[in-house]
């Protein structure tokens, strides 16, 4: 057996992505950019479920995982269906133009 | 195996940089699909083989043709032509066709290196996460149907034009 991958590692990539897709999220103004940002920070959270799955040798990280999935799935329709009645209302994809939305 | 790990965690950062600074979001969307293929390479290296199938089919597969479906939709009309003919520059592949091809000679150096080099962690097999996720976890399945059924009524309520949409629902 070949020396394995240290957990630390593993959370250091789940940290990094995390924090790239925090900085798409902060930075970008288009929305469809803010999604994909929010993909990526799902995905993080979901490598750091694994790696400590596989860490302690546990079914439950990936089990997580799956729920990670499932709920990413049900964000994802219900984000790209607020993304399209936004790009129906105000014909831009800028999440600023949602701030003058009144009543 | 190590080395698989860090090469692939390499490649899913930088293509996730390139993909939240990209200014189209086809070639973002190109960049991210190839960030989740390199983690699903650091899934296998972990020990997690039916997540790392999960994440393709679902992540890549699934999800990302969501995407792709809004960014058609989005870009209808004729000017749609000639941004394409814009968008599909040789440029625009090079980079995410560079990180996919350091990920496949990854993939293959996996599947002929020997066995024993899979165990490098400990491996997780998926009758396991069934045996774990159908038993303490059950309640969290159904849960999870809730969440998924959730997510599809309110797509399809705000999915729908804002004038057939009015008077048929109850709450509007």
């Amino acid at each position: 057996m070949t020396a394995s991958v240290p957990v630390e590692h593993s959370l250091f990539l789940a940290a990094i992505l995390f924090v790239l897709g925090l900085v798409g999220v902060l930075a970008r103004r288009n929305v469809m950019f803010i999604l994909l940002s929010i993909e990526v920070m799902f995905n993080a959270a979901g490598i750091a479920f694994v790696a400590a799955g596989s860490e302690w040798a546990q079914a439950d990280g990936q089990v997580m995982f799956m729920f990670i999935l499932a709920v990413t799935a049900a964000e994802v329709a219900v984000g790209l269906a607020l993304l399209l009645r936004l790009y129906r209302h105000f014909t831009t994809l800028n999440i600023d133009a949602a701030s003058k939305m009144r009543g | 195996m190590n080395v698989v790990f860090y090469i692939s965690a390499a490649v899913a950062i930088v293509s996730t940089a390139l993909a939240i600074t990209r200014m189209n979001a086809v070639h973002a969307l190109l960049y991210l699909i190839v960030s989740l293929l390199a983690v699903a390479l650091v899934f296998y290296v972990l020990g997690a083989p039916f997540v790392a199938a999960l994440e393709v089919i679902i992540y890549a597969g699934a999800i990302m043709v969501l995407f792709l479906f809004v960014v058609m939709m989005l870009n209808l009309g004729p000017e749609s032509v000639e941004q394409e003919q814009q968008w599909v520059k040789w440029y625009v592949w090079v980079g995410p066709v560079f990180l996919a091809g350091i990920l496949i000679i990854e993939l293959i150096y996996i599947l002929l290196g020997e066995r024993s080099l899979l165990a490098g962690n400990h491996n997780v097999s998926p009758t396991q996460v069934a045996v774990t996720l159908f038993g303490p976890y059950l309640l969290g399945v159904e849960l999870a149907s809730m969440v998924l059924l959730a997510g599809l009524i309110g797509a399809n309520r705000l999915g729908r034009g804002s004038t057939s949409g009015r008077g048929k629902g109850k709450d509007r």
